[in-house]
C-alpha cells in the first residue's frame, strides 16, 4: 500500500527535455516528451481511473481501467501505455468510457471479498477508490460462482501478510520485485482464472527468494499485501519525512504515525538517495526504538561490580562531570577522551567533539569510522584532496563498467544495490574483486559478473597495482586527462612504478590467486569500456594496507580519466548511516570540522575565537591508542556516545581489559549494550525518531532527521551532551540543532551554505555547499581536484603479518548480512532475527570435508588471539582456505578472534584477514562461557537496579 | 604504552614510504605521518626507545624518529 495522501502519477516521469503540448478534456497540457497520457493528465490534475499502473513502475496496460478516447485514434487505448503526442486531443470521461470501466470494475468485484468496512486497507484502497470513481452500484454476476475468496493467507513474513483472496492480479507486486528491487522472487503462476501471485515456486514468502524489501507491499493497490502493523493498528493519520538510521545509503522515509505511535515507514518517492525504495531494515525493522530493553532513566554506580542506581539527569550528569574532573586532577588533562558515533546526527557528533576539544581541553576524540572507513579519508584526501566519495548514487545509471571491490551492495547497501542491478540489467559490465562469491557475481537474476577476481584476502594492493600495470603497459591510460588534471611528476613516477615486472598480473598471480589473463581482461574493460566507476567497501579498508588500496583505486580512476563526471568516480560505500557525517564533523583526533589539521594555526584560531577557549595543537589519541593508554594507566576516563566498542572492535579481550582499567566510563545509548556493561554512568539515548538533526550519507548528502515522537528519556542526545558540558563548566546554550548547524556552517567551508531552511527547501544537500555551489555539489572534482592537481601515489604490496601456517591454516574474513546491522543492537531487537538469529561460519565443502565438518556442526574457530564457537554453514560462496563470519551477535565473539593488526596509516583494524584453525567441538569456548557469565551478571545488576525515588 | 606495538606501527608506516625511490622523501614522509597522527605521548615513547638504543625500527623510520626528537 502506497504512502497515505500521496499523488500517484501512474507512470514514471520522463527525463526528456523536449516539451509536448496536448489537450486533455479541453485543457492545454504541456509535459515532457515520452510521458504517458495518464501521467500528463495527472500532472494537469485530471485523474484517470487505474489499477495496474503506479508511478514507480513501467506501464503494463493490463487492467484496462485507464482507457481513454483520442481524437483520430481507433478504439480505446490504455492511457498508461500511450505516449503523448503534439496536438493530441484526449477525452478521459464520456458515456462510453464510463460503461467500459464499470464493466471492468464489475468483473473485478465479482471475485473480491466485500468486507471493505473491516478491511485493513479501508480508506486507502485503490480498488475501493476506483470502483467508487466509476460508480459501480451492482454486480450482475453474483458471488456464487467459482472464486478465490477462500484462498489461504500467507502470514509467514513477520512484517506483512499476503491475502490472495483480495488479489486482483494486477502484477504490480511482481513488477516491483523485478523493476524496483531486482530480486524476481514473485511471478504470476497459472493461466486465466488460475492466475495468481506466486512467491518462488508457489512457496510461502519466507521460503522464497523474497528479501522482504517491501516494494511489493508498497505497490499493492489492495489489502492483498499489507503491513501487519496496519492490520493491527489501523491506518496512520499523519506523516513526517525523515531519514533512515541504518546504512550509508541514507534513504528518505515518510514516518507514518498515529499520534506518537509509529505505524509504518514508507520510503519517500521524492527521496534523492532512494527514490521510493527501501530494504527490510529501513522499512520494517524499527521496533527496537520502543523495545522493552530501552533504558530511559539515567544510572550510576561506583564500580562495575555494583548494582546500577537510577538517578535524576542532574545527578547523573554531575556524577559524570565530577568523576572526569577528578581524573584530570589526578592523572592530567590528557587522561580522558570520548568517542562519537556514526549512528548519531551531525549536530550530535559535532557537539561531542566540541565538548572534548573545548571542555576536556584535549584532542582525545575519535569515532567508529576508525574501524571502518578511516582509510578512505586518508587515501582520498591525499590523492584527490577531499575525504569523500565523488558521485551521486544516481551516477551509476550512467556507468558502462562497474567495478565492485570488497563490497557487497545487495546485503550492505541494498537500496543502492537494487539501483546497481537495474543498471546491470540494462547492459553495464561488471567486475567483482572479492574473495567471496557475493550475490552480484552470479546469484542475482539477470546479473552476472563479467569478471570475478576471486583474490586471496589481504592481496588487494597487489591486484589493484596489477590492474594499473596492465593499463599503463598496454597503453590504455588516459594520458591527456592525467597530464592536464594531475601532478605530472607524480604520474610519471607512478607509471614507472606500476610498470615494474613485479607488478604484472603474471608476477602476482601466485600471491593473489587471480588468473593473470582474467585480471588483464578486467583491466582492459575498466580502462576502455566507457564510463568506469569503482564502488568499494570495508573489504578494501579493513586491511593492514587499507589506505594503500584506497590510494590505488584513486590512481586507477585518475589514470583512466574516470573522474569528474556522471557515470564514473570513486565511491566508498559507507557502512553506517552517518559515517561520512561523523568524519566531516571533526571526530578524528587530528583534525577539526572540515578535515583541517589541529596544528594549522589559522584554523585553530578560528575555532578558539568561536569557542572562547585555547585549543590544543597536537593530535589526540585514536581509539586503539586509547585502549593501549588505558592498559598503560595513563588514560582513565571515556565518554562513549552511541557506540559499542566492546563488541565491534577487534581483539575484544584486549578491549575489555582496557575498559576494565578505566575509572570512569560514561555510555550514552538506547540499551545496556556490551560497552555499557563496563560503565559507571549510563545516560539514556534517544532514537532517530526522537530527535532533530541531519545525517550525511555516502554521497555527501545531508538529509533531515525529524523528531516524530517525544524522547522516551526526556532528552534528545545533543541536549545530554550539552548538559554534560555545562556540568563540566564549559557552557553550551543551544536551543535547537539548527543553531548547532549554523555554527558548523560558520566554521566549515564545505558547509558554509547549509541551513535547515535550505535542507527543507531542497529536500537534501550534497556538500560542498557554499557561494560557488549554493545548492550543493553532486559530482566532485569536475573541473579540477579539490587539491588542485590530482596526486598519484606509489602502492607497493606489503603482505600482512597475519600469516597462515600449519597451526592456523585457514583465513577468516568477516562481514555483514542483509537482515542485521553492525553490532545488531537494533536489528537483534526486531523480527529480523527470523532471517538471521546467530553468526555462523561459512566454509567451503573441501575444507569441511578435510576437517570432518558437516553443515550445522558446532565448530571452534581459534586464532592467535582467541577462540570462539559457532555453527558451520557449508557453501560454495567461499574459496577453499577461506572462512567467513558476521559479527552481529555479542556472544558469537567474532572479534575474540580478530587481531590487533591494523592499517599502517589510520590504525583501521584488519578485520578481513585472521589466520585460524577450525575444528568440530561440543561446547562453547572458554571465552564464551566466561563472557556469558559476566554478561548475565551485568544483566542481573541492571534488573536489580535501585530504582529512582519519586 | 606497549613498545612493541608502537614499533610495529612505526615500521608499518615505514613500509609504505620505503617504496619512495628518494630516500630523503621517504624519511620525510614517515616523519610527517607520525607528527601528523601520533599523540605526543606516543611520539615521546618511540623517541625514548630509539634514544635508549632500540634497534628494531626500519632504517628510514629510525631516521624519521631522530628528526622528531
Amino acid at each position: 500500500m502506497s504512502a497515505n495522501n500521496e499523488i500517484d502519477y501512474g507512470t514514471p516521469i520522463s527525463a526528456s527535455k523536449t516539451q509536448i503540448t496536448l489537450e486533455i478534456d479541453g485543457h492545454k497540457v504541456t509535459v515532457n516528451a515520452g510521458s504517458s497520457v495518464m501521467r500528463a493528465a495527472a500532472e494537469a490534475g485530471i485523474k484517470i481511473p487505474k489499477l495496474c499502473a503506479t508511478d514507480s513502475l513501467d506501464p503494463f496496460g493490463s487492467c484496462r481501467m485507464c482507457l481513454v478516447q483520442i481524437d483520430g485514434a481507433r478504439g480505446y487505448p490504455a492511457s498508461c501505455t500511450t505516449p503523448v503526442a503534439e496536438g493530441m486531443k484526449v477525452h478521459t470521461q464520456n458515456e462510453k468510457l464510463a460503461k467500459l470501466r464499470k464493466g471492468i470494475a464489475e468483473l473485478y468485484i465479482s471475485d473480491h471479498p466485500l468486507d471493505c468496512l473491516t478491511c485493513s486497507a479501508n480508506g486507502n484502497c485503490e480498488l475501493q477508490d476506483t470502483v467508487g470513481e466509476v460508480g459501480l452500484r451492482e454486480v450482475r454476476y453474483g458471488f456464487e460462482g467459482e472464486n478465490h475468496l477462500d484462498a489461504e493467507q500467507d502470514n509467514s513474513n513477520p512484517y506483512f501478510s499476503f491475502d490472495p483472496s483480495k488479489c486482483i492480479v494486477c502484477s504490480r507486486c511482481v513488477r516491483a520485485c523485478e523493476e524496483t528491487q531486482g530480486t524476481f522472487a514473485l511471478t504470476i503462476g497459472g493461466r486465466g482464472f488460475e492466475s495468481h501471485v506466486s512467491p518462488g515456486q508457489d512457496q510461502a514468502f519466507m521460503d522464497s527468494e523474497c528479501v522482504s524489501c517491501g516494494a511489493c507491499v508498497q505497490a499493492c493497490p489492495t489489502a492483498t499485501l499489507m503491513e501487519k502493523a496496519v492490520i493491527d493498528h489501523g491506518m496512520p493519520e499523519h506523516s513526517t519525512i525523515t531519514t533512515c538510521a541504518y546504512c550509508g545509503v541514507g534513504c528518505s522515509f515518510k514516518a507514518e504515525m498515529k499520534g506518537e505511535q509509529l505505524i509504518r515507514m514508507v520510503p519517500d518517492k521524492n527521496g534523492q538517495a532512494n527514490h521510493g525504495h527501501s530494504c527490510v531494515k529501513g522499512r520494517f525493522a524499527f521496533g527496537y526504538a520502543t523495545h522493552k530493553d530501552r533504558i530511559t532513566t539515567p544510572m550510576i554506580r561506583e564500580k562495575i561490580s555494583d548494582a546500577w542506581r537510577e538517578v535524576s539527569w542532574e545527578e547523573a550528569l554531575q556524577f559524570a562531570a565530577d568523576r572526569l574532573k577528578q581524573i584530570q586532577t589526578k592523572y592530567g588533562k590528557y587522561s580522558i577522551g570520548g568517542i562519537t558515533s556514526s549512528r548519531c546526527t551531525n549536530e550530535e557528533t559535532y557537539l561531542v567533539q566540541k565538548l572534548i576539544r573545548a571542555g576536556f581541553g584535549n584532542n582525545n576524540v575519535d569515532t567508529c569510522a576508525r574501524v571502518c572507513h578511516s582509510p578512505t579519508g586518508y587515501g582520498l584526501k591525499n590523492t584527490f584532496g577531499e575525504s569523500s566519495g565523488t558521485q551521486t548514487f544516481d551516477s551509476v545509471m550512467e556507468s558502462d563498467v562497474i567495478m565492485v571491490i570488497g563490497a557487497n551492495p545487495t546485503d550492505g547497501h541494498p537500496v543502492f544495490g537494487s539501483m546497481m542491478k537495474r543498471r546491470l540489467r540494462q547492459g553495464a559490465k561488471l567486475i567483482i574483486v572479492d574473495p567471496r562469491s557475493i550475490d552480484l557475481v552470479s546469484n542475482s537474476p539477470h546479473v552476472k559478473a563479467d569478471y570475478h577476481l576471486k583474490l586471496r584476502p589481504g592481496t588487494n594492493v597487489a591486484v589493484v597495482t596489477a590492474l594499473a600495470h596492465v593499463i599503463v603497459t598496454e597503453g590504455l591510460a588516459d594520458e591527456k586527462f592525467a597530464l592536464e588534471r594531475c601532478d605530472v611528476e607524480s604520474f610519471t613516477k607512478w607509471k614507472t612504478f606500476v610498470s615494474l615486472p613485479q607488478n604484472s598480473p603474471e608476477a602476482v598471480a601466485e600471491i593473489t590467486g587471480v588468473d593473470a589473463e582474467t585480471l588483464r581482461a578486467a583491466a582492459r574493460l575498466y580502462a576502455t569500456g566507457g564510463n568506469g566507476s569503482i564502488y568499494y567497501g570495508l573489504g578494501v579498508t579493513e586491511h593492514s594496507q587499507g589506505s594503500t588500496t584506497v590510494i590505488g583505486i584513486a590512481n586507477l580512476a585518475m589514470a583512466t580519466g574516470n573522474i569528474g563526471r556522471e557515470g564514473v568516480g570513486v565511491n566508498p560505500l559507507r557502512g553506517q548511516n552517518n559515517v561520512q557525517g561523523s568524519c566531516d564533523m571533526g571526530s578524528f583526533p587530528h583534525e577539526f570540522v572540515g578535515y583541517r589539521h589541529v596544528s594549522d594555526t589559522a584554523t585553530r584560531n578560528q575555532f578558539e575565537s568561536a569557542w572562547g577557549v585555547s585549543l590544543e595543537s597536537e593530535p589526540g589519541l585514536r581509539i586503539p591508542n586509547m585502549f593501549a593508554a588505558a592498559i598503560d594507566g595513563t588514560f582513565k576516563g571515556l565518554y562513549v556516545q552511541g557506540e559499542d566498542i566492546a563488541q565491534s572492535d577487534p581483539d575484544i579481550q584486549h578491549v575489555h581489559h582496557a575498559l576494565r582499567a578505566l575509572e570512569c566510563l560514561i555510555v550514552q545509548d538506547l540499551f545496556l549494550n556490551e560497552t555499557a556493561k563496563f560503565a559507571h554512568v549510563f545516560l539514556p539515548g534517544s532514537s532517530f525518531l526522537e530527535k532533530n538533526g541531519t545525517f550525511t550519507n555516502a554521497e555527501r548528502r545531508i538529509s533531515p532527521v525529524r523528531k516524530v515522537m517525544t524522547p522516551l528519556a526526556g532528552k534528545e542526545d545533543w541536549q545530554v551532551t550539552q548538559d554534560l558540558s555545562n556540568a563540566l563548566g564549559y557552557p553550551m546554550n543551544y536551543s535547537h540543532p539548527s543553531e548547532i548547524m549554523a555554527e558548523i556552517a560558520e566554521l566549515t567551508p564545505q558547509f558554509a551554505g547549509v541551513t535547515y531552511e535550505k535542507i527543507d527547501e531542497l529536500g537534501s544537500i550534497q556538500w560542498p555547499c557554499n557561494d560557488e555551489n549554493p545548492n550543493g555539489t553532486p559530482i566532485m572534482h569536475a573541473d579540477e581536484f579539490v587539491r588542485g592537481k590530482g596526486r598519484f601515489m606509489l602502492t607497493e604490496y606489503i603482505p600482512t603479518q597475519e600469516r597462515t601456517n600449519s597451526k592456523y591454516p585457514l583465513i577468516l574474513t568477516t562481514g555483514r548480512i542483509l537482515s542485521q546491522y553492525n553490532v545488531g543492537a537494533q536489528t537483534r531487537r526486531t523480527e529480523n532475527i527470523a532471517w538471521h538469529n546467530e553468526d555462523r561460519l561459512e566454509i567451503h565443502a573441501h575444507d569441511a570435508e578435510v576437517l570432518g565438518i558437516a553443515d550445522g556442526d558446532w565448530v571452534g574457530v581459534k586464532s592467535r588471539t582467541g577462540e570462539t564457537v559457532m555453527h558451520a554453514v557449508i557453501t560454495d560462496r567461499m574459496q577453499p582456505g577461506v572462512v567467513y563470519t558476521t559479527f552481529h551477535f555479542p556472544h558469537s565473539g567474532a572479534n575474540v578472534i580478530t587481531t590487533d593488526n591494523s592499517d599502517w596509516a589510520t590504525n583501521c583494524p584488519e578485520y578481513k584477514v585472521t589466520a585460524v584453525h577450525v575444528a568440530k567441538v561440543a561446547q562453547p569456548s572458554e571465552w564464551q562461557q566466561q563472557y556469558r557469565s559476566f554478561s548475565d551478571n551485568q544483566q542481573s545488576l541492571l534488573d536489580n537496579r535501585i530504582t529512582a525515588v519519586e | 604504552m606497549d613498545k612493541s606495538n608502537l614499533i610495529k606501527m612505526a615500521n608499518d608506516i615505514g613500509s609504505f614510504f620505503k617504496s619512495e625511490p628518494d630516500r630523503e622523501l621517504a624519511i620525510q614522509g614517515v616523519e610527517q605521518h607520525i607528527r601528523h597522527f601520533w599523540e605526543p605521548r606516543m611520539r615521546k615513547e618511540i623517541i625514548e626507545y630509539l634514544n635508549n638504543g632500540g634497534t628494531d625500527l626500519l632504517d628510514i623510520v629510525a631516521e624519521a624518529v631522530k628528526k622528531l626528537a
